[in-house]
């Protein structure tokens, strides 16, 4: 069947309604082949769908379906193929990549260079008279528009600095390329003997492989841009007084309507409880996993899971009002002080353009002098400033971050943007999160409790755990089976939330629980018939290699503390165990404060936290760092995400950083040196287009190869 | 001299061939998903692969 027929048949299958609508969903747990194919074929079953496509980078999905389809349809049939997913805020908030603009003028540069330097070649090889200017000619055919088009870029960033009276890399370089350019033309019509062509193109691809470089990690950092917009549910099933229920987008909800949520829906507004007792997962809010009990007349957040039952809730604030927003906005004021820091890059030109740009009017100025004529004086002006034009500089910060992220991102750590490590480096104090960051964030069983249970109380304990998805038990279930003990066979296994878990183990009730009298910390009960009931102890134990990872912290002259927003009591157990200073009870406020202050006694800040109560921290500091099990807001605060357990990742981050920084400035050394040597000839009048390609292309794979040092990560040290 | 007439015009014909496939490619979102696409060849497509 041709395609034509084929779609023939679809619209005579629904004649009705052949509209189809476009719409965009998150999908943040595909990470596999395996798991596009479930997505698109879940998807693609629900009637009324014309197609879905997954895009694994962005983990979402598009789907082309007729209106009669619903988002919360959607939702469900993603649900029923094992997938949580969200509606994503809007199409249009989709994130732009950094790298595709970069893309074409990347590939117009490779080709013109590429033909444009076979011509060269045999112009250098002897070739002169009629030939010789063909050749010139079909260069320029070639030359002048490739480079009006690859030189977009820099000459648009060049332009929107000098209008605002600064100056960055991309002046020399436009400056450079366009007189150089220029004076090739001339040549050109003139019969000359040289045109710079090659060398302007060569230039612009060496420099534009740099930006595409520096994009392309941004791009990677990207996908989680919109995360905050899109955890906040973007509707709910809104109850009127009748009984009847409608879907309401998040943002035509108004305060004083009743939603009700699903057990496993985000709510999509602040209320308070108004029927239905449930348990809810703040940790989009605070980072951590245990959730919380609400029942009637209780306040509840915005962006909060319902893990259990059903809820009604009237709706007191929406959209901006939420604490959520409340939050996002603090993020936001925390995140431009970071914005306006200097990357090393524009540091070095700063110094750099001034510089070249006198010695080139210099040469101008003694050329004259020395009765040589504008014509003379003027080309080899413009020789200075293509062979000072920072070719290797362009790459010398790029080529080293890119490679440092590359190795870093084999050892489970990943890094945003090229920035952060250069923010990383000059790190001199950590401020450090509690749960879910110094800890694991999920209750850990006592040791020596599991040990002192019998064979057959373990087997029992294991075997209701596993029929429970509360934090207590999958805790436990988790160390036992990691002790190797087998569930024992139960019947009749029922889960009353709140209360516990009970069942039947031959003929003998059994039960796994909260405790009948409340201890202090978290505890579990286990009854076995009328045997004396065992209590097992909890605890939020610490990270494996903490005490490592700290000591080797400090020894990188980085001292810690803690600062979290729980309770003094759990906050001074964990002090007490790593030895370190601490503050408890910090609002999201106070430790953004924390930082403010400490940044103004002259420190360089880097925080570590997981929470969206540490994201305004992580969005101050000079640099962050979150766990990959931290909330999507805190990872997409943070510079850096690490995914393992273990605390090392913090100070290999920062070792890696610091190395990469001492490549990055033996990078400036050696293409600052090839200027040295090369600016004298340039000032000689002795540089030909040949010596300039030669120059430029050694000095670009010298800096690229002392980069790709940073890539044996063994011979790490401190 | 005249085999430099047609080799050059041959010599840039291709390159520009080259330069417009990239062209085409970039603008049918050949590039909007690299991790996807070098996922996709390990999806199994079973009878309903004609979505």
């Amino acid at each position: 069947m041709t395609r034509a027929a084929r779609r023939d048949a679809d619209t005579l299958a629904q004649p009705e309604d052949a509209r189809l609508v476009h719409t965009a969903l998150a999908v943040p747990a595909m990470h596999c082949a395996g798991c596009m194919g479930k997505v698109e074929r879940g998807l693609a079953a629900l009637p009324g769908v014309a197609q879905a496509r997954a895009n694994l980078t962005a983990r979402s999905v598009g789907v082309d379906h007729t209106d009669a389809v619903t988002v919360p349809d959607l939702v469900a049939a993603l649900a029923r193929a094992g997938f949580a997913a969200q509606p994503r805020a809007s199409v249009l908030a989709e994130p732009v990549s950094a790298v595709r603009p970069l893309l074409a003028p990347l590939a117009v540069a490779a080709f013109a260079c590429m033909n444009v330097m076979l011509l060269s070649v045999s112009v250098w090889s002897g070739a002169d008279g009629a030939t010789r200017d063909l050749f010139h000619w079909l260069s320029a055919l070639i030359g002048v528009p490739a480079i009006a088009y690859a030189g977009r870029p820099f000459f648009a960033s060049a332009w929107s600095a000098l209008r605002h009276g600064r100056t960055n890399m991309d002046v020399p370089i436009s400056i450079g390329v366009t007189l150089a350019t220029g004076l090739s033309f001339y040549e050109t019509v003139m019969h000359g003997a040289e045109a710079w062509f090659d060398g302007t193109l060569m230039l612009l691809l060496f420099l534009l492989a740099g930006r595409a470089l520096d994009a392309m990690m941004r791009d990677r950092a990207r996908a989680g841009v919109d995360a905050l917009l899109r955890q906040a549910a973007p509707g709910a099933m809104v109850m009127a007084d009748d009984g009847a229920t409608a879907w309401y987008a998040a943002t035509d909800l108004v305060p004083g309507m009743v939603m009700r949520v699903a057990a496993g829906e985000r709510l999509a507004a602040d209320g308070v409880v108004l029927r239905g007792s449930s348990r809810l997962d703040r940790s989009l809010l605070t980072g951590e996993s245990a959730a919380v009990p609400a029942g009637e007349g209780d306040r509840v957040l915005a962006g909060t899971l319902n893990t259990e039952a059903p809820l009604d809730v009237r709706v007191l604030a929406t959209g901006e009002d939420t604490a959520l927003a409340d939050i996002a906005r603090l993020m936001e004021a925390a995140g431009q002080s970071r914005s306006r820091y200097v990357r090393i890059a524009d540091r070095a030109s700063r110094l750099y353009a001034p510089a070249v740009h006198s010695l080139a009017a210099l040469t101008f100025a003694g050329w004259m002098l020395a009765g040589a004529g504008i014509y003379k004086a003027l080309v080899i002006a413009i020789a200075v400033l293509i062979i000072t034009c920072p070719c290797a500089l362009g790459l010398a910060v790029p080529v080293a971050q890119v490679v440092a992220a590359g190795a870093l991102m084999k050892r489970g750590i990943l890094v945003k943007d090229g920035s952060a490590l250069e923010r990383l480096a000059e790190v001199d104090r950590m401020l450090i999160d509690k749960t879910g960051t110094l800890t694991e964030g999920r209750p850990v069983p006592d040791a020596a409790t599991l040990a002192a249970l019998r064979a057959d109380e373990a087997a029992v304990a294991l075997a209701l755990a596993s029929h429970s998805r509360h934090p207590l038990s999958l805790g436990l279930a988790e160390a036992l089976a990691a002790r190797g003990v087998r569930a024992a066979e139960l019947s009749d296994v029922h889960e009353t939330p709140g209360r516990g878990l009970s069942a039947q183990w031959h003929d003998v009730p059994v039960s796994l629980g909260r405790p009948a009298a409340a201890s202090g910390g978290m505890a579990a009960a286990l009854a076995i018939g009328t045997a004396p009931v065992r209590l097992i102890g909890f605890a939020d134990a610490l990270r494996p290699d903490c005490a490592d990872a700290l000591a080797e912290l400090a020894r990188q002259g980085i001292p810690a503390s803690i600062l979290s927003g729980d309770g003094v009591a759990a906050v001074a157990t964990v002090a007490h165990q790593t030895g370190l200073t601490a503050q408890a009870n910090a609002s999201p406020q106070d430790k953004h404060e924390a930082i403010g202050r400490l940044s103004a006694a002259g420190h360089r800040v880097l925080m570590v936290g997981d929470g969206l109560n540490d994201g305004p921290a992580l969005a101050a500091a000079h640099a962050s760092i979150a766990p990959g099990s931290a909330s999507d807001v805190g990872r997409q605060a943070a510079d850096v995400v690490f995914t393992g357990a273990s605390l090392r990742a913090l100070p290999r981050s920062v070792a890696m950083a610091r190395r990469t920084m001492r490549v990055v400035r033996q990078n400036f050394t050696l293409a600052i040196g090839y200027n040295l040597l090369a600016v004298p000839l340039a000032m000689a009048g002795l540089v030909t287009p040949l010596i300039a390609a030669v120059a430029m292309s050694t000095s670009s794979l010298v800096v690229v190869a002392n980069s790709l040092r940073l890539s044996f990560i063994d011979g790490e040290r401190a | 001299m005249t085999s430099i007439a047609v080799l050059i015009p041959i010599a840039l014909g291709m390159g520009l061939i080259g330069l417009a496939a990239f062209f085409w490619a970039l603008r049918q979102g050949q590039f909007v998903d690299l991790d996807g696409a070098a996922a996709r060849i390990l999806i199994d497509e079973g009878e309903d692969a004609a979505s």
